[in-house]
């Protein structure tokens, strides 16, 4: 089999960084926001593994990535916790419409 | 090659998820996204990170974001669709990063760096899998992180419990 050149890899989750990045910014739905930083954690991912490939003894790379997915998921659950409460306190789940109603 | 498939396929369902306005369709694209992933970590020769993937984002993650989802808006409702703001700067900060990081990678010159090049590339493809090398590598050297780890999830169950939960009104 051949093997995949590193810098297409690298190039690969820098281009699901930014589409990470674009979404944490564009968007104002707070699940959305969330989704994007998903996003980011996955590009890192991809990068901690791709170079893990080239330390066959040690494998630092992979259990970095496998701590990440546990951060990952303990974040998912704690701010999907606090948007439900969010929501429940505003009855909406828009930041933008958050800050507003915040400041009256 | 399966690579390139995975990663257009990757790369489509983020911009996907980017681009539409329903909060459903992001939620499946991301879906879609994360397998793309998980295939990719398979030709990386990291099996186990795949399957971790597969069940703490694809099983876990998700299945909360759709919840999330569906409990902070209602589907047939215009509170589903999520506008889009600051798009010029967005767009502006976003491919100034990619522009850069593309440039970056592309002229740092990786496959010449030392240690890539004293580390056999295909020595991790020569045994069938990397479960046993992680369980060992997990019990002696990452051990602490690892203990860490699992008080973690502790502090973040009880605490999203505790969050999530109706408490009567003082």
């Amino acid at each position: 089999m051949m093997q995949i050149p590193l810098e297409h890899i690298l190039i690969l989750s820098a281009v699901l960084f930014s589409l990470g990045i674009l979404a944490v910014i564009t968007k104002r739905h707070a699940v959305v926001v969330l989704m994007g930083i998903e996003l980011i954690f996955n590009a890192a991912n991809l990068n901690l593994v791709a170079f893990s490939r080239h330390d066959p003894s040690l494998l630092q790379g992979q259990l970095f990535s496998l701590f990440v997915m546990v951060v990952a998921a303990a974040e998912a659950a704690v701010a999907l916790a606090i948007v439900l409460r969010v929501y429940q306190y505003f009855r909406t789940a828009n930041l933008n419409e958050i800050v507003s109603k915040e400041n009256n | 090659m399966l690579f390139y498939l995975f990663a257009t396929l990757a790369i489509l369902s983020a911009a996907y998820m980017v681009l539409t306005r329903n909060l459903l369709y992001a939620g499946f694209s991301l879906l879609v996204t994360l397998l793309s992933v998980a295939g990719i970590y398979v030709l990386l020769y990291a099996d186990f990170v795949a399957v971790t993937q597969l069940m703490v984002y694809v099983g876990g993650v998700l299945v909360l974001i759709l919840f999330g989802i569906m409990l902070s808006s209602r589907v047939h409702d215009k509170s589903v669709l999520s506008e889009s703001v600051n798009k010029v700067w967005g767009v502006v900060v976003t491919g100034f990063i990619l522009v850069g990081l593309s440039y970056t990678i592309l002229n740092a010159n990786i496959s010449a760096l030392p240690w890539l090049q004293a580390a056999g590339t295909d020595v991790l493809g020569q045994q069938k899998s990397t479960v046993q090398r992680v369980g060992i590598k997990l019990m002696t050297d990452f051990v602490v992180p690892f203990e860490l780890a699992s008080l973690l999830l502790l502090i973040a169950l009880i605490g999203a419990a505790y969050i999530a939960t109706d408490k009567p009104k003082v």
